[in-house]
């Protein structure tokens, strides 16, 4: 099934890790800034030269094209970016977008036809979330994924990414540095201190 | 009717007009009296130093000895290209990527020219094929650097963009689809612009100095115009390699942005 295996994986002097994800599981990542969150995730979105093998389900990184492993294994960065003039240049095909999911992030259908150079850092955040889904990704690397979002926001933008997970069966790996929403939303977490050195969270089972 | 000689008193008449300029330079602080004075140091001894080797050559036209002349035209242009970028990419590569491109562009449009369409026996006869070759080299090397300066440029500062597309899935090719675009245009800006403007805004040099040696305007024209479309293919080919080249350089196999391939 969808299931996200990371085996012997190294890049620059990192490694090597091995992590499995199932599918519907959220793994939490929390850990000291600088450590190498951010690298393993990259690495992991083959967006960085690794060693190591990557797996999501029957389909092995090294045999497919990277454009197809990012679009499975998709990666939301800390701070999305924006390169056409509107939101709706942005998506293959933005009339294609539930209304339940536009209006889930607080938007409804005029919003394709915004300026970019008109939103706010939040709202470019929830939209790179749908952004990302419209791939229909089989698994999620998030890059601290709310960080730019006030707490009204931060809970809707949880909410839709756990009910992704779950209805496609997607594991997620969330990096986070706020230990109160790992415990919201990650089944269990681990700690990367400074030398990149994994090591499983207390209390696990979060929920 | 040849053209009327110039003596060494002629020269110097028109250097006191440069030497002037970089008084007024020194009197206004625009701190280029040093510049100017080393470029028309270098432009009058580069040229009369050509000018003895074309004089030789002229005399014994063997392929090699033109054969010889033009690799060192295009080592001399490929340095200039590296020089010209701001982020250039690492090592011999780098100088053979445009070097190569020059090459590839030039000295085939080059050969098509003499060997096709002026037909001269034999087709390397460097009276033809040593003033061609360097409009061409100039004019490509131009392009080459521009827009391998723009392309590398413009990745450098937008590679947070280019990423971000790359992990939405794009292929590298789309990804930086617009850069390429740019690049390309701005090599190929100038010659178009010059191909545009001939005629009414500017005499072009070589028309102008075929003119000055007595051919008739008409002859003159016709060498100007076959010259303009040579560059402009010799350009337009030198650029795409050049792009292309450079875009491959900075993407692997697995389509990711490797920045670290260029210098700085």
């Amino acid at each position: 099934m969808s299931r996200l295996e990371i085996d012997n994986l190294t890049f620059r002097d990192h490694g090597p890790y091995s992590l499995e994800i199932v599918g519907r599981e959220c793994l939490g990542l929390q850990g000291a800034s600088g450590s190498g969150k951010t690298l393993l995730l990259r690495a992991i979105a083959d967006l960085d030269p690794h060693g190591g093998s990557l797996r999501l389900g029957d389909m092995l990184c090294a045999e497919v094209p990277a454009p197809l492993w990012r679009k499975s294994v998709a990666l939301l960065p800390a701070e999305s970016s924006w390169w056409q003039d509107t939101v709706e240049e942005h998506f293959h095909d933005f009339s294609s977008l539930t209304a339940g999911s536009l209006k889930q992030l607080g938007f409804d259908f005029e919003v394709g036809d915004w300026q970019i150079s008109r939103l706010s850092t939040g709202e470019k955040q929830r939209l790179a979330v749908l952004r990302l889904l419209e791939n229909r990704p089989g698994a999620l690397l998030l890059d601290e994924p709310t960080a730019s979002l006030d707490v009204a926001n931060i809970e809707k933008v949880e909410q839709l990414l756990l009910e992704y997970s779950r209805e496609q069966n997607a594991p997620l790996l969330w990096v986070s540095h706020d230990p109160e929403q790992l415990a919201r939303v990650a089944d269990r977490s681990l700690f990367m201190d400074e030398n990149g050195k994994l090591t499983i969270l207390g209390g696990e089972d979060g929920g | 009717m040849g053209v009327k000689p110039l003596s060494p008193l002629d020269l110097s008449l028109a250097a006191t007009l440069v030497l002037l300029l970089g008084i007024l330079s020194w009197r206004m602080r625009l701190g280029l009296e040093k510049r100017l004075a080393i470029s028309a140091l270098r432009t009058t001894v580069q040229l009369l130093f050509i000018g003895q080797v074309l004089r030789v050559l002229f005399s014994n036209a063997s392929f090699l000895f033109v054969f010889a002349i033009s690799m060192v035209m295009l080592t001399v242009a490929g340095r200039e290209v590296v020089v010209r970028q701001h982020r250039k990419i690492r090592g011999f590569q780098g100088w053979m990527l445009g070097t190569g491109s020059m090459f590839i562009s030039s000295f085939a449009v080059a050969f098509f020219a003499l060997a096709v369409i002026i037909g001269n026996d034999p087709w390397y006869t460097p009276q033809y094929a040593i003033p061609l070759l360097g409009m061409l080299l100039g004019n490509t090397m131009n392009g080459i650097s521009l827009s391998m300066d723009r392309m590398t440029e413009a990745l450098w500062q937008q590679r947070q963009v280019v990423e971000q597309r790359l992990l939405l899935g794009q292929t590298s090719r789309e990804a930086i689809q617009e850069i390429r675009q740019q690049a390309m245009r701005s090599g190929m800006i100038p010659i178009i612009n010059a191909m545009a403007a001939a005629g009414l805004v500017s005499l072009p040099g070589m028309m102008t100095g075929q003119i000055l040696g007595g051919s008739s305007p008409m002859d003159a024209v016709k060498y100007q115009i076959l010259i303009m479309f040579l560059i402009c293919a010799g350009t337009g080919f030198g650029v795409m390699t050049a792009i292309t080249l450079t875009s491959r350089k900075l993407f692997d196999d697995r389509d990711r942005l490797r920045l670290e391939v260029l210098e700085k």
